[in-house]
C-alpha cells in the first residue's frame, strides 16, 4: 500500500486544467481543420478531387465536405500551388450536417450550439451517454475512451458512459453503420429513454469514413437516426470530441470567433 | 527459389513469385501439405481463395509458416465444382479460414465440423455454400449455437453491444452455475468489405482500408501492404525509411502493450496501474502523433516509402519523452507484480496450455505466454529487424499472468530498441517512385504488429492490379485461444481473459 501511495505521489496529478486555462498543445503536423484558400483555380485543374479517398472534395464546387474528410492531407500533397492547408485548429464539432461542407477562402466554422433551454436544464449538468460501435476500426472508440482517463477526466463535466442505454440519454455512435449493426443500433436506440440526443463522432459515422459507398455499410448515423452532434476526423482528437461535448452543454460559447472560455 | 519435394514452392522476403511457378496441386496432395506442415513445426498464416487469371475456378492458396527454420512457403490447388474434402478435421488451424472461404466463394468444406457462416454477408461469386438464395437477408450471429445439454446447464448470450466501450461482438456462454463449460464466439459485426473493395487495386483508398482494418494497428497493416507493394514493384526502401517505420511499429506496441496493463488492472479493479497506464498509453501515441501528426500514425507508412521525415530535432524530442514515459511505465507497471492480489487474479485464471497454442497456431503475445518462441522480427524479419534484432520475450504459464508478463519484457524491449534506433537513424531517401507491380504474381508480406503476425497477401493479375489481396490479422488467429481459455473458467472472469488477449474485431471482420 505504501508503495501505491509513494508511486501516486510520483506520478503527480495528471488531470489537465483545460477548458479553464488553454488546451493541451497540438503536435505541429497535426492535420485540423482545413482551410481551402479563395484564389481561383487554374482552369480544369482536379487535382485536389483526384487524389481525395472519399469524394470529399467535388472538383470545380470548391466546397471540402469535412463530414466526409479523413484528414490524409493527400489533396493538400496534390494541389500544384498549395491552396489546401490543414491548420492547427481542433475545433471542428458541429450541430448540422451542412456546417461541415467549407467553401473556398472560409477561414471559420459555425462550431456545434448548446441544447436548448429545456435540453440543457435536462443534460446540461449531467449527460450520460451510450457508445455504439458499429463497424468502425475501434480507433475512435479508442479515442473516446481516453476521455475517460484521468488527464482529460470526462466526469468532472458530469458527462458518463453506461453500459445499459435504459440509463442513457443519449447515443453516441462511431462506425459507418454495417449492415450486420443496424437492428443493432436501432434496438439500442429505442433503449433510450426520450428526450435523447445523437452524437456521431468520426469519418465513418458521419459519411462511411474510408469506406464510403460500400454495399456492406449504411453510411453512418445519420443514415438512420436524427444527428444532434457532429464530430469529424479520422480519427477526432480527444480534444476535437471533449469540445464538441462542451460546446453542447453550453460549457464553451465562442461561436463568434473568438477565445475558449468557460460559461 | 527452391520447390521442395512436396509440392508446396519457398517465398523470398524480397522478390515476388510468378503464379506459374506455383505447381497447381490436386486436392489431396495440397491437404497433404498443410496438414504435414503443421504436424511437423509449420502452422498456417494464410489459407484462402482466389480467382486468378492463369487458371480458372476457384483456387486455394496455403502460406505456411515454419518458425523454427525461418522459412514461409506456398501451396496451392483448384477446385473444381463447389465443395472439397475439409481440412479442420485433421488440422484444427484450418477451421476459421474454411469457413472464410466457403462464405466468400461458396465452396463447400466436406466434413468441416462446425460449417458456420464467419462474417454473415453474401458470397462474392453468387454461389451460397448454405444454399440460400441470392439477396435473401443474411442476418447476423443467427443460427445454431453449439449447446450444452443438462437440466442445470444454462446459457448467457452477450453481445453485439457489449457494456463498454467496446466494438460489437456475440458471446454464447455454457454454464454450470458460475463455470463455463464452453463459449462460441459469433463476430462478423464489424464487416465492411475491405477485402473486396481492395480488388482492382492499388487505388487511392488502398491504403486507408489497410490503416484501418485495425485502428490500432494502422503502422503495422500499413507497413504489411507497403512493404508487399514494394515486393510486387521490386522496389527497395532506404535504411531511414525502414527505420522510422521501426519506430512507428514499436511506438504502436509500447503504446497498446501499456494500455493493456492498464485495462488488465482495471478488469481487476486495481486503480493506482489502470489510471497511470490510461494516461502513459496516451504518451506514447502522443510521440507518434509528434512523429506523423496522428496519433494511431495514419499517413506515416506508404508504398514507396514514409509520409513524414524523423529529423534530429524530433528524433531528440522524441528520447526525452521516451525516458519520462519509460521511467513512469515501469513505475506503474511494477506495482503489479508485487501485489499478492493482483497477482491472485492473474495467476492460474485463462490458461492456455502450450499444445493447445501449438494445435490452434496462435500467434503474437499470446503465443509466447504460452511458451511459443515465435516474433516474425525475429524469425521472419523485414525491414529494419533484419539488422537490429528484438530479443523474443516468452513465459511458460499460458495464464493472465503470462500474457501481462510478456507484455512488460516486450514494452521494455521495444523501448531500448526505439531508443538506440533514435540515437543512429541513417541517412536516406524517405520515399521513392513505386512503379509498376509485377503481373500475375504472388507476394506475402509478414509484420509482428502488437498482437502477433500480420500477414498480408498480394496476388496481380495481368496488369498488375489486385486480383486478390488477403489481410490476416492476428486476431483472426486468436479468437479460438479466448474461447479455450475461458473453459472451466468462472463466468465472471471473462472480463479479464477477454482482456488478457485484446483481439480485434475490426481486423477480424474486415
Amino acid at each position: 500500500m505504501l508503495r501505491e501511495i509513494l508511486v501516486r505521489m510520483r506520478q503527480g496529478r495528471r488531470t489537465m486544467k483545460y477548458p479553464a486555462a488553454s488546451p493541451p498543445a497540438m503536435p505541429d503536423r497535426y492535420r485540423g481543420r482545413p482551410e481551402l484558400s479563395g484564389d481561383p483555380c487554374p482552369e480544369g485543374c482536379v487535382a485536389c478531387s483526384e487524389a481525395c479517398p472519399t469524394e470529399a472534395l467535388e472538383p470545380g464546387i470548391g466546397h471540402l465536405d469535412l463530414g466526409a474528410c479523413i484528414f490524409c492531407g493527400d489533396c493538400a500533397s496534390a494541389c500544384p500551388r498549395g491552396a489546401i492547408r490543414f491548420t492547427l485548429d481542433y475545433r471542428m464539432a458541429v450541430s448540422r450536417r451542412q456546417d461541415l461542407m467549407l467553401a473556398e477562402g472560409q477561414r471559420a466554422m459555425t462550431l456545434a450550439h448548446a441544447l436548448d433551454r429545456k435540453a440543457k436544464r435536462l443534460f446540461g449538468r449531467s449527460l450520460r451517454l451510450r457508445e455504439l460501435s458499429a463497424g468502425g476500426c475501434n480507433a475512435c472508440e479508442a479515442d473516446v475512451n481516453v476521455l475517460n482517463t484521468l488527464a482529460w477526466d470526462l466526469g468532472r463535466f458530469g458527462v458518463q458512459f453506461v453500459a445499459s442505454p435504459r440509463h442513457a440519454d443519449g447515443l453516441l455512435v462511431t462506425g459507418p453503420v454495417t449492415g450486420n449493426m443496424e437492428l443493432a443500433l436501432r434496438k439500442t436506440y429505442d433503449a433510450i429513454p426520450e428526450p435523447k440526443i445523437v452524437i456521431a463522432v468520426g469519418a465513418c459515422a458521419i459519411a462511411g469514413g474510408p469506406y464510403r459507398g460500400h454495399p456492406q455499410i449504411l453510411g453512418g448515423a445519420g443514415s438512420s437516426l436524427s444527428v444532434d452532434l457532429y464530430v469529424p476526423g479520422c480519427p477526432p482528437h480527444p480534444l476535437t470530441i471533449l469540445d464538441g461535448l462542451l460546446r453542447l452543454l453550453g460549457r464553451i460559447d465562442d461561436r463568434d470567433g473568438s477565445r475558449d472560455r468557460e460559461t | 527459389m527452391i520447390k521442395d519435394d512436396k509440392g508446396s514452392r519457398d517465398i523470398m522476403n524480397e522478390s515476388p513469385l510468378a503464379l506459374d511457378s506455383i505447381p497447381l496441386l490436386p486436392i489431396d496432395e495440397f491437404s497433404g501439405i498443410v496438414v504435414g506442415a503443421t504436424g511437423a513445426g509449420g502452422r498456417i498464416a494464410s489459407l484462402f481463395g482466389a480467382r486468378t487469371r492463369d487458371i480458372g475456378g476457384i483456387q486455394l492458396f496455403a502460406i505456411l509458416a515454419y518458425d523454427r527454420e525461418n522459412r514461409v512457403s506456398v501451396a496451392r490447388t483448384s477446385v473444381d465444382g463447389d465443395s472439397y474434402p475439409s481440412l479442420t478435421p485433421l488440422c484444427p488451424q484450418a477451421h476459421a479460414f474454411e469457413r472464410e472461404i466457403a462464405e466468400q466463394f461458396g465452396l463447400k468444406p466436406l466434413g468441416h465440423p462446425w460449417m458456420k457462416r464467419l462474417r454473415y454477408h453474401a458470397s462474392w461469386t453468387g454461389r451460397d455454400a448454405w444454399d440460400g438464395k441470392a439477396g435473401e437477408p443474411i442476418p447476423p450471429a443467427v443460427g445454431d449455437f453449439y449447446r450444452v445439454e443438462g437440466e442445470e446447464v444454462h446459457e448467457v448470450a452477450v453481445g453485439p453491444v457489449h457494456a463498454g466501450i467496446i466494438e460489437p461482438g456475440h458471446f454464447r456462454f455454457q454454464c454450470h452455475g458460475e463455470e463455463v463449460f464452453h463459449l462460441e464466439i459469433a463476430l462478423g459485426f464489424q464487416h465492411r468489405g475491405i477485402e473486396e473493395a481492395m480488388i482492382g487495386g492499388p487505388t487511392k483508398r488502398s491504403r486507408h482500408y489497410v490503416e484501418t482494418a485495425a485502428g490500432d494497428t494502422s503502422v503495422g497493416h500499413a507497413t504489411a501492404y507497403a512493404q508487399a507493394c514494394e515486393i510486387l514493384a521490386g522496389c527497395r526502401e532506404s535504411a531511414r525509411t525502414q527505420v522510422i517505420r521501426g519506430i512507428a511499429l514499436e511506438l504502436e506496441r509500447l503504446a497498446n502493450h501499456v494500455g493493456d496493463l492498464g485495462a488488465l488492472s482495471g478488469d481487476i479493479g486495481f486503480q493506482p496501474t489502470a489510471g497511470f497506464c490510461g494516461r502513459i498509453r496516451g504518451d506514447f501515441l502522443n510521440m507518434t502523433a509528434l512523429i506523423c501528426g496522428n496519433r494511431f500514425g495514419r499517413g506515416l507508412v506508404e508504398p514507396s516509402g514514409v509520409g513524414y521525415d524523423l529529423d534530429g530535432e524530433r528524433a531528440g524530442e522524441l528520447s526525452r519523452r521516451l525516458e519520462a514515459a519509460e521511467r513512469d511505465t515501469a513505475m506503474a507497471v511494477k506495482l503489479l507484480w508485487d501485489n499478492q492480489s493482483v497477482m491472485a487474479r492473474f495467476e492460474d485464471t485463462g490458461l492456455l496450455p502450450q499444445d493447445v497454442a501449438t494445435e490452434l497456431g496462435i500467434v503474437g503475445p499470446a503465443a509466447r505466454a504460452s511458451g511459443l518462441a515465435r516474433d516474425l522480427r525475429f524469425d521472419q524479419p523485414s525491414g529494419i529487424f533484419r539488422f537490429a534484432q528484438v530479443p523474443v520475450s516468452t513465459c511458460e504459464s499460458g495464464d493472465v499472468f503470462a500474457r501481462a508478463f510478456v507484455r512488460w519484457l516486450e514494452i521494455q524491449q521495444s523501448a531500448v530498441f526505439v531508443r538506440e534506433m533514435l540515437g543512429a537513424i541513417p541517412s536516406g531517401e524517405l520515399s521513392s517512385p513505386l512503379g509498376a507491380l509485377a503481373p500475375d504474381s504472388l507476394a506475402v508480406s509478414l509484420v509482428e504488429g502488437w498482437r502477433g503476425e500480420i500477414c498480408h497477401a498480394a496476388i496481380t493479375d495481368g496488369n498488375g492490379r489486385f486480383a486478390r489481396y488477403k489481410i490476416v490479422d492476428p486476431s483472426f488467429h486468436n479468437w479460438p485461444a479466448l474461447a479455450y481459455a475461458m473453459r472451466g473458467q468462472d463466468i465472471s472472469d471473462f472480463p479479464l481473459c477477454n482482456k488478457s488477449f485484446n483481439l480485434s474485431y475490426c481486423g477480424h471482420d474486415l
